[in-house]
């Protein structure tokens, strides 16, 4: 079932990110056909064609585009740029390589819900991408595809580029829209949701890059073709971000239900110095390990789910026999510990005295019951957070001690790290 | 030091910019920041004035945010990531390799006043290039001791020398220069 690429088709074109080698390449004809629609005919053709976000939460995107009341104006849409989980970097890639594919989702989205006025949120860090993204805008507007009266459709969109400044958590759609209004980027409760209530207390759709990505397609091919690719609950495909232990790292787009093998062993040249897989992690940061065991488990929302983790935001972390599974569960933790916004006990305090542990750990300090004291801290935080962070600071960790408990009980009859990682001094 | 008349204009134009000008607060550090490198208390109190918003709004704001600097630093940042996936392709000794040709600690500025660096566990989104570091904004993905020296003697040279790095893996803009856009301390100044 090999299924040529959708949204890197194109990469190897060269000046891609220029407008008129975009339009070349059939660039806007997506949002040409968009305009000649009814914006209720587009959200019924997303909803049709199953596409799920491809932030992390995969929630059907034309779902989240209907429950928008009606009648209440203005109404905005904010794309998530905001990548910042550890392990993903692919809308890194989809931004350098093509903007203008970013911006035209963007556009047949803000059309489909009827914003005039659309945001594209993109982590401070993103420089480069940030000015490519600008340089697309500019280029977009003197084409006529951004403006007033957008091809003489009589639809007006502006779309405007900011820039984020250092925080995990504003990944997080409620966080990310406290920011975009100038606060500290702290989440909000739900209900009411963005939906509902987002940006300015105005209904708001946040959408993630790859997902506004696959728009052109689907407007230009139909919800049976897209419908077509992928797994039933899983439709089209997904950029993977695969990252250490492998050959060769770097961004793959599959169809899903590619079994996780295809991906490590085809498209990485499976694992680096001949050694052995020990794990792998999809997802993220956030996401619980796997094991050799699962790797024909397909690429796919509900089948990494069944198997144990969760696909989340498209990374795949390969680990060989030589990681410590403590060190690399004791680095996630000091991130979330780091990222952690301070809005609730849970999480503010838990990361704390989780990254507290896995230094003792890590420093040959460890006691017998800090392997279950780590336990007890994580299902304090799960759950019990204001947000999905405080949550996913626990999740590998946990997997980590569920399959790999005697590398704990090493580190601390040893007093200190088996694998011998004597780098430390320089480490935060 | 007040700000500059193009950051002060700057910052009003983004004031019309947004539906709500208190969305411009994180626009006007970052024009603040280019012009002067840091972002002090009284250019935050200026950021307030013409934005008509009260400065501790501005502050708690920006306090928030760890890429905004309050002290001044080394003409260039460089920041190595040691988060799981850098560190499984040894982002660990590429930082003590670093600490060592630098001869300055994590967070210190090497006495030339040239470079600042810092280890993150904060992922900068270069995982497939990992071990990486990024300079001044630009990614320098899989970094070797060769590497880290060549990038090291080029930060080093006087700073009209110090141009933009010469492999880059990302676009870059050609037509807009905002100044908010522009790297915090590319600015001329010795």
């Amino acid at each position: 079932m090999p299924v040529k690429p959708l949204l890197t088709k194109d990469f190897a074109t060269e000046n891609l990110e220029q407008l008129k080698v975009y339009e070349r390449t059939g660039g806007y004809t997506g949002f040409k056909k968009a305009l000649e629609m009814q914006p209720d005919e587009l959200v019924e053709l997303v909803k049709k064609s199953g596409l799920r976000g491809r932030g992390g939460a995969g929630f059907p995107t034309g779902n989240k585009w209907s429950f928008l009341p009606k009648g209440v104006y203005p109404r905005y849409l904010v794309c998530n740029a905001d990548e910042s989980e550890p392990g993903c970097f692919k809308d890194r890639y989809l931004i350098e390589k093509s903007p203008h594919q970013v911006l035209e989702g963007i556009l047949i989205a803000s059309y489909a819900i009827g914003c005039n006025l659309a945001f594209i949120y993109i982590r401070g860090e993103y420089l480069p991408q940030h000015d490519a993204l600008e340089a697309a805008i500019v280029e977009a507007r003197q084409a006529g595809y951004i403006g007033k009266n957008v091809l003489g459709k009589g639809y007006d969109i502006d779309v405007i580029l900011h820039r984020g400044a250092g925080a995990y958590i504003c990944g997080e759609e409620t966080a990310l829209l406290t920011s975009l209004e100038g606060y500290r980027g702290e989440p909000r409760l739900k209900p009411p949701f963005p939906a509902i209530k987002g940006l300015y207390g105005k209904p708001t759709v946040v959408n993630n890059v790859e997902t506004v990505c696959n728009l052109p397609h689907i407007v230009l091919n139909g919800a049976d073709w897209f419908g077509a690719i992928g797994t039933p609950t899983g439709k089209g495909t997904r950029v993977w971000c695969m990252s250490g232990h492998v050959n060769r790292p770097g961004n793959y787009e599959l169809e899903n239900g590619t079994p996780i093998r295809e991906l490590i062993e085809e498209n990485g040249g499976g694992v680096w110095k001949n050694r052995k897989l020990k794990a792998f992690q999809p997802g993220g940061a956030s996401m619980m390990v796997l094991l050799p065991q699962h790797l024909d488990v397909a690429l796919d929302f509900d089948a990494i789910q069944k198997a144990g983790s969760l696909a989340g935001a498209g990374a795949m972390v390969v680990m060989d026999e030589t990681t410590c599974m403590v060190d690399a569960a004791r680095r996630y933790v000091k991130f979330f510990h780091h990222e952690s916004c301070g809005k609730c006990t849970p999480c503010r305090e838990g990361t704390f005295w989780m990254a507290n542990i896995f230094d003792r750990m890590e420093a040959g300090e460890a006691k017998a019951a800090d392997v279950d004291l780590l336990l007890d801290i994580g299902y304090s935080i799960d759950g019990r957070s204001f947000c999905p962070l405080g949550d996913a600071s626990t999740w590998f960790p946990r997997s980590v001690i569920k399959f790999f408990r005697d590398e704990f009980q090493q580190h601390i009859s040893e007093k200190g790290c088996p694998f011998k990682k004597t780098v430390q001094e320089a480490v935060a | 030091m007040p700000l500059a008349k193009p950051t002060v204009e700057d910052i009003k134009d983004l004031a019309q910019r947004y539906p709500s000008k208190q969305s411009a607060i994180i626009p006007a550090l970052w024009a603040v920041q280019h012009e002067q490198g840091y972002v002090t208390k009284e250019a935050m109190a200026e950021i307030a004035e013409h934005l008509g918003l009260p400065s501790s709004l501005i502050e708690a704001t920006a306090s928030f945010y760890s890429m905004f600097l309050t002290k001044p630093e080394g003409r260039h940042d460089v920041v190595i990531c040691v988060n799981a996936p850098c560190m499984l392709r040894g982002a660990d000794e590429m930082a003590a390799y670093l600490q060592r040709a630098l001869g300055v600690r994590d967070g210190q500025t090497t006495p030339d006043g040239a470079i600042t660096w810092h280890s993150t566990i904060e992922c900068l989104g270069a995982c497939g290039g990992a071990p990486m570091m990024q300079v001044d904004h630009r990614f320098e993905e899989n970094l070797t001791e060769e590497r880290i020296d060549s990038i090291i003697e080029r930060l080093r040279q006087p700073v009209v020398a110090a141009t933009a790095p010469a492999a880059q893996a990302a676009p870059t803009a050609e037509a807009p220069k905002r100044k908010t856009a522009a790297p915090k301390r590319a600015r001329s100044e010795s």
